[in-house]
This record gives C-alpha cells, sequence and structure tokens, in this order.
C-alpha cells in the first residue's frame, strides 16, 4: 500500500493526464472532420455545380470542430501547470 | 500618391521604431548581479538545451525583439535583437522610463528593476529559495531589487512597457491603416469608373467576399451597419497572424489578452443589437413548462458562452500552431543533445514536417480570421432576428 502512495506522489500525474485529454481530443477532432469529410466529397460528387458552396461550408465547420477540439488541448495544459 | 494623413501617419510609425532602435539614453548601470561564480557559467551558454525555455519564450510576450544569439570570440554569449522601451511604475520610484538594453538580458539590475531570465531563476534557487517561491516570477517580467539582487517582496510594480506585442500591434495598425486608405483615396478618384489596379484587385476580393459571404446572409438588410466592425476584426486579426509566422515576430494573437478584447468588444456589439424578441427568447423560451426551470439558466450561461467559445478558438488555434513549429524544430536540438551526429542527421526531416506545418499556418491564419469574423457576424444575426412566423420564408439566404 505504501509502495502505491510513493508510486502516486512521484509519478507526474498531471503531465500523463493533460497528454492523455490531448490526444483522446485529436482521436475526436480527426472522427468529426473526416465526417464532415466524406459527406462534404460525396455531396460534390452528387452535384459538381455547387462545389464552391459546399467547399465554403465544410470548412468553416471543420474550423468550429478544431475550435473545440483545442478547447480540449487548452483543458490539458491548464492541468499541467495549474 | 499616398494622401497626407497616412504620410504623416507613416512618418509617426517610422519615429517611433527608430526611437526605439536608434534612441539609447545615458547609462546608469546599477552593480551587475553580485554572485560572481554565477557570472562565469553565463560566459559562454553552455547549458543543455531547454525546450520548455525556448517554446514559452518563444510563445510569450518580451521585452525586446530577439532574433538570434551566438557565442562570440571572446567567450560571451552575443544577443542581436531590438531593444524596446520599458515603463515602470513603482510606488516607490515613480515613473521610469528605459530602453530594455539596460538589463542586459538579465544580468544587469537598472535603477533597482530586475528582468527575470532563467539564469536569475537559477540563481534563486541557489541562493536557498524553495521551488514554489521561485516559480511565482514570470520570465521575462520585471521585479524590483535591492542592491543584492534579492527580490523585494512587497514593491508592487506596474509593468505598462511597449513590449514586441504591442510594437507590433501597432506595426500592424500602421500597415492595415495605410492599405485602406491607399485603396480608399484610389476609389475616390475615380469611383467606379475605372478598373481596380494594384492593391485595389486583392483588398475589393477580401471586402466583397466578407460583404457578400459573412455580411449579407447573416445580416441581412442592417449589414452595412455592421460592415465596418467585420471587416475590421477580419483584417487586423489577419494582419497579426500573418506577421506572427515570419521568424523573429512577437505572437499577438496567440495571447489571450488579445483575444480576449476582441471577444469582448464583439460581446459588446453583439449586445447592443440585441432586440426585445432575443430577450424574450433568453428569458421565456418557447419549450414546454416544465423543461423551462432548465432551459433559462441555459440560455443566459449561451449569451456568455458564444464570445467564450470565440476568444478561446483563436488564441488556442495560433498558439497551438506555433508551438507545432518550435517543437519541431526544437525536436533538432532535443535530439542533438543526445549526439551531434543524431541532431545534424534528423534535421531535413524536421524542416520538411516544418515547411508543411507553415503552409498549414497560413491556411490557418486565414481560417481562423474568416470563422471570428462569421461567428460574431451570426451571433449579430441571431440577436435582432424578428419572429419566426414570416409568412414568406425564402428558401434560400436574404436576397438584398
Amino acid at each position: 500500500m505504501s509502495l502505491l502512495f510513493v508510486l502516486l506522489s512521484t509519478v507526474p500525474w498531471a503531465n500523463a493526464g493533460g497528454a492523455i485529454g490531448a490526444g483522446l481530443a485529436a482521436i475526436g477532432a480527426g472522427i468529426g472532420i473526416g465526417q464532415i469529410g466524406k459527406g462534404a466529397v460525396e455531396a460534390i460528387a452528387r452535384q459538381p455545380e455547387a462545389m464552391n458552396d459546399i467547399r465554403a461550408n465544410m470548412i468553416l465547420t471543420a474550423a468550429l470542430i478544431e475550435g473545440v477540439a483545442l478547447f480540449a488541448v487548452i483543458a490539458g495544459i491548464l492541468s499541467m501547470f495549474v | 500618391m499616398i494622401g497626407k494623413g497616412v504620410k504623416s501617419l507613416l512618418v509617426a510609425a517610422f519615429s517611433l521604431f527608430s526611437v526605439l532602435v536608434f534612441g539609447q539614453g545615458p547609462d546608469f548601470h546599477d552593480k551587475h548581479i553580485a554572485d560572481q561564480s554565477q557570472k562565469e557559467e553565463k560566459r559562454e551558454d553552455t547549458r543543455k538545451f531547454d525546450a520548455n525555455e525556448v517554446i514559452f519564450g518563444h510563445v510569450l510576450d518580451a521585452h525586446q525583439f530577439h532574433f538570434m544569439s551566438y557565442n562570440g570570440s571572446d567567450g560571451r554569449v552575443h544577443h542581436v535583437g531590438i531593444p524596446l522601451p520599458v515603463i515602470v511604475y513603482s510606488a516607490q520610484k515613480g515613473l521610469s522610463l528605459f530602453s530594455s538594453s539596460k538589463f542586459d538580458h538579465g544580468e544587469s539590475v537598472y535603477n533597482g528593476y530586475l528582468l527575470v531570465t532563467p539564469e536569475y531563476k537559477e540563481s534563486l534557487l541557489k541562493r536557498g529559495y524553495s521551488e514554489e517561491e521561485v516559480k511565482k516570477y514570470r520570465n521575462e517580467s520585471i521585479i524590483a531589487v535591492d542592491e543584492n539582487s534579492v527580490p523585494l517582496e512587497n514593491v508592487k510594480v506596474y509593468d505598462l512597457s511597449l513590449t514586441r506585442n504591442v510594437v507590433q500591434m501597432i506595426i500592424a495598425l500602421a500597415l492595415l491603416v495605410w492599405l485602406m486608405l491607399s485603396v480608399a483615396k484610389r476609389y475616390r478618384e475615380n469611383g467606379s469608373a475605372k478598373a481596380p489596379s494594384g492593391m485595389q484587385n486583392l483588398m475589393e476580393v477580401l471586402i466583397t467576399f466578407i460583404r457578400d459571404e459573412v455580411g449579407k446572409p447573416n445580416l441581412g438588410v442592417k449589414y452595412n451597419k455592421y460592415m465596418p466592425y467585420l471587416l475590421t476584426v477580419f483584417f487586423f486579426i489577419l494582419i497579426n497572424n500573418l506577421v506572427a509566422l515570419i521568424p523573429g515576430t512577437a505572437n499577438v494573437t496567440g495571447n489571450i489578452a488579445f483575444t480576449l478584447v476582441l471577444g469582448v468588444i464583439s460581446f459588446i456589439v453583439i449586445m447592443f443589437s440585441t432586440n426585445k424578441h432575443y430577450w424574450g427568447h433568453i428569458f421565456n423560451p418557447p419549450v414546454p413548462g416544465g423543461v423551462k426551470p432548465i432551459m433559462i439558466p441555459v440560455e443566459v450561461l449561451g449569451i456568455f458562452t458564444k464570445p467564450f467559445a470565440l476568444i478561446i478558438r483563436l488564441f488556442a488555434n495560433m498558439i497551438a500552431g506555433h508551438i507545432i513549429i518550435i517543437c519541431l524544430i526544437s525536436l533538432i536540438f532535443i535530439f542533438g543533445n543526445l549526439s551531434a551526429g543524431v541532431g545534424w542527421g534528423f534535421s531535413p526531416v524536421s524542416i520538411a514536417f516544418t515547411i508543411f506545418i507553415y503552409f498549414i499556418e497560413i491556411l490557418v491564419a486565414f481560417i481562423q480570421a474568416y470563422i471570428f469574423a462569421n461567428l460574431t457576424a451570426v451571433f449579430v444575426g441571431q440577436a435582432f432576428e424578428g419572429s419566426h412566423h414570416d409568412a414568406d420564408h425564402h428558401a434560400d439566404s436574404v436576397i438584398v
């Protein structure tokens, strides 16, 4: 039991927690933006003349999802330093 | 060709710049840091590469533009950079104005003030301060010290300096004003009778893009009222993002204080555009009665989370991009700590990755400026939209 306490106090858990959180956020962002890309490419295939509108909306939505993923990265960094 | 107003603005910016670079006051050097043994170590920078210090030294604010450091032939470390004016106020000494070169990158005490550097923090640790006490002092902050470079705890120093973020913002401002005024003058002279030439071409593309893709769809007939603010915020963020990509410049948009102010201004613009219908929806949402006690706090919180998301999104995207670039370059030196050969061998890989990320960062610079302007327009549009029971619903966006 005392070994567990020693382990808990010496291992930098905050750094590990921050890194794992950021990694999970990257997985989430990857899945989300991948689905946007899939939808956008399929829509362009169905109607090539709408390509410009679809591309603008795709980039806008991808930036929103990236914003959410970076919230999680900032939370991970804060966990390391606060 | 440039108007008189623009010319005087350029003269003002250039004279500010020259004063910063060339205006050195008389020498009032106090004693150098008393710890002699520590001074010997700083003769040549033989400390190992500290990635943490390099990364945060680049993305945080500083009192000088720092381009490079090298070990000179006389054994000392030479820094190449532009020192910036330091303006500090303390109750004891009043207002002091001097160049940050008086600090000698943290080696000298000037007028009782000291610039905190990693070397100074190490010297504090050697003198017996504990880790938590030393952690309180941020790098590049100015603290009050006595003759032996011991920090004075109870003296509050207010740092009002022209740091590199501020100077870069002023330069971006001058660039933006010059661009817009010269384009506007061209239009005022010729109107729409003459085809656009020169910078007009680029500005026209961007301005009509913001007007047609951001202003009109979200703001309907009232778009003209908000175009100045949307264009200002778009171009200011864009220019600061692009300038920050040049090595040696400051990271302005990746600073939470900068994005906080932009978010608060957007919040104020949104609040001034609200109408009774909007507040009706907040405090009396059209949901079944049982859900109302839950929805009202959520709606009230939603007023604040939207600008908060704007702030964090811009800040996190820009600082993450800069940290990625610096980390990729630092990998060369981290590997170089293991052995010089590995460091050299890894550099082509690292530089290839860095160039790739640089292209993505240029794209992100445009996208983040566009997103900030677009979402501000969306929230303003949501603030003054009328009731949803219009009989003539258009299938597409409002035709203005």
